[in-house]
């Protein structure tokens, strides 16, 4: 039948259907079993892992300050004393990629815990009442869904990054700018997820046994509801990831994101891009650090998305 | 069809009125005034700036100031760009085509790949045909459209010299040699977008398509005795794009940040390009305009969406 086929096929073997077991798992056992027969899925976990233990544990095995300028060593190709080459400045690159590296992935994990808990919120707040709030909120996330978001993010941030900036200081107002608005344009595909999920959930014999038993709405939500509608979100979230790290490094690298003296890796490639001809090493590695963690992060999720949630074929 | 169209075109304003509140609604709780310069000049004395404000209507209520600003987008009245000194609405017509032509070669670009590739992939699935195309569309959608279009320049451009790097809107040439040279210095931001876009269209279609071929009706067209191609094209494919059609226009507003850093990276004089000049240079009736000109784009696309559906399922125009 049509639902037969799995929906990813980079599952090395994903045709077999999972074997019952005589002995008994718990679910997130059975998960975790799943995502491991997903070879390119725990290779890109290893990947990413070994991402951000370099950008966090890096700075401070390789201490060579990310803003010392010498113009005697500048737009190098990659050497001992340079492993990945320096800039127009004489900036080392692979120190100035490490420290970047931390904020890159730290917009892209705390701009998706934004979309998830707003989504999250949205969609359960809809999926549980249904009628008129149910569809005011749908028309909301349609008409999110429906707004060009980079010319939106471009917008707010050129109105609003002088007054943050003023407020709590370059670094941390513009963290706070860049990872709310790209977490604020990312939850409705969690909110519709969540929604549906509760919609059918909520009619299962199990809620509806909870509500025989007297569950108030809230501990039917919480206790019944949203933990087994939570396999979907995880795998949206783990997406989510990958687009707000894109939606940095774009900003970025149109000029409008981090500042100069944050060299996150759509900032360092923003910089490289005039000086192709000369120094391609430059735009190289921050690019390809951005492609390895965005393709590692997509692996994951299709190896989560067999895991968690066996039935959508995507 | 016609009456479609026009419900379909009716339900498209309240989106369009939605999009124009929130657009208003940013510029409106945005800190700064327009006449800020004028308060911490102390030749202008503050009665005059009274005046002033009365006179632009900007004490006014901002449900007021709402109704004046979307009247006067609606007629076309966009202000003036403060750094280049032409009326908005002139600076975006000027602009305008270049991204149409290049989003709309794009958009074909990618159906050319993406149908193909993913209908053959979903026909073999687990093929090695099917794994390869599998792992170019993860690839592919994973490259962000700036490193793409960066590649591109350091292969094309720098490494073999064969292609233009930076748009010119100036060409001499006539004739052929004019749209050779236009042919040529569009191929990479085409490129660039629409094999972006191909490759989740890719993934798109091959799981629509999979849904699909396993149905009753299919076996039934099949031992019917038609031919293996009518089957997929007029049974399968019709079907299975109803459900990638949503995706598409769902995935419009992302395209559209794609053409902008395409526009910039290659220079080409588009819309995307203005706005990144105007937020440079704090052009604001500008980017308001782009933006504005960006939602309706979308809206477009979606309307579009919504006939094709009409065209690939005529169970729905006729309800």
């Amino acid at each position: 039948m049509a639902g037969s086929t799995p929906g990813s096929l980079t599952a090395n073997g994903a045709g077999a259907a999972p074997k019952r077991r005589a002995r008994s798992h718990s679910p997130w056992a059975e998960a975790w079993r799943r995502f491991r027969r997903h070879r390119l899925a725990v290779a890109g976990a290893v990947i990413l892992a070994l991402m951000a233990l370099a950008v966090l544990v890096g700075p401070l095995l390789y201490p060579v300050p990310i803003n010392e300028i010498d113009f005697s060593a500048k737009l190098q190709r990659p050497s001992w004393s340079h492993p990945l080459g320096t800039d127009d400045l004489g900036q080392d690159i692979l120190a100035r990629m490490l420290y970047g590296g931390r904020i890159s992935l730290a917009v892209g994990l705390a701009a998706m815990l934004i979309a998830v808990c707003v989504g999250t919120v949205i969609g359960a707040i809809a999926g549980i009442s249904r009628g008129s709030v149910d569809a005011a909120l749908m028309w909301l996330t349609d008409l999110f869904l429906s707004l060009p978001q980079l010319p939106l993010l471009l917008l707010i941030i050129y109105l609003f990054r002088d007054t943050l900036r003023v407020l709590v200081g370059p670094e941390v107002g513009m963290f706070v700018l860049i990872v709310v608005v790209i977490g604020g344009f990312r939850w409705m595909p969690v909110a519709r997820l969540v929604r549906a999920q509760f919609l059918s959930l909520r009619e299962k014999e199990f809620v509806e046994a909870a509500r025989a038993l007297g569950a108030t709405t809230t501990r039917q939500v919480t206790r019944h509801i949203l933990p087994n509608s939570l396999g979907p979100v995880i795998v949206a979230g783990t997406i989510d990831v990958a687009a707000a790290i894109i939606a940095e490094s774009t900003l970025s690298f149109l000029g409008l994101g981090f500042p100069p003296d944050i060299p996150t890796w759509g900032r360092i490639l923003y910089d490289a891009k005039d000086h192709l001809d000369i120094a391609p090493h430059w735009a190289l590695f921050p690019g390809g650090a951005i492609f390895l963690a965005v393709l590692s992060i997509n692996y994951i999720g299709d190896g989560l998305r067999d895991a968690l949630d066996p039935r959508q074929v995507m | 069809m016609g009456r479609y169209l026009v419900r379909r075109l009716l339900i498209a304003i309240p989106s369009l009125v939605g999009i124009s509140v929130v657009l208003f609604t940013v510029l409106a709780l945005a800190p700064g005034d327009p006449f800020e310069e004028l308060a911490t000049n102390p030749n202008v004395p503050s009665e005059v700036r009274a005046n002033l404000r009365k006179q632009f209507g900007l004490d006014d209520p901002i449900q007021v100031r709402y109704v004046r600003w979307f009247g006067s987008m609606m007629k076309g009245d966009w202000g003036f760009s403060f750094a280049s000194r032409v009326d908005v609405d002139r600076l975006i017509l000027q602009r305008l085509p270049v991204t149409i032509v290049i989003l709309g070669s794009s958009l074909l670009l990618a159906l050319l790949v993406a149908l193909p590739v993913g209908v053959y992939a979903a026909t073999r699935p687990y093929s090695v045909f099917d794994q390869i195309a599998n792992t170019f569309a993860f690839i592919g959608f994973s490259l962000p459209t700036f490193f793409t279009g960066i590649l591109f320049i350091l292969i094309f451009s720098i490494t073999l010299d064969w292609l233009p790097f930076v748009y010119r809107a100036d060409i001499s040439a006539t004739g052929w040699r004019w749209f050779w040279e236009h042919f040529k210095q569009s191929i990479m931001p085409i490129a660039v977008l629409g094999l972006f876009q191909g490759a989740s269209w890719t993934r798109y279609v091959r799981s629509a398509v999979l849904d699909v071929i396993r149905l009753d009706y299919v076996t039934t067209a099949r031992s019917k005795g038609l031919a293996e191609p009518v089957v997929i094209v007029k049974h399968v494919v019709r079907n299975a794009l109803i459900p990638v059609v949503t995706l598409v226009a769902l995935q419009m507003p992302l395209v559209f940040g794609g053409a902008i850093v395409t526009e910039q990276i290659f220079r080409v004089p588009g819309i995307g390009s203005l706005l990144i000049s105007a937020i440079l240079a704090n052009d604001t009736p500008v980017i308001m305009a782009v933006t504005f000109v960006f939602s309706c784009l979308v809206i477009l696309f979606n309307l579009l969406a919504d006939i094709l559906y009409g065209w690939l399922d005529p169970r729905i125009s006729y309800r």
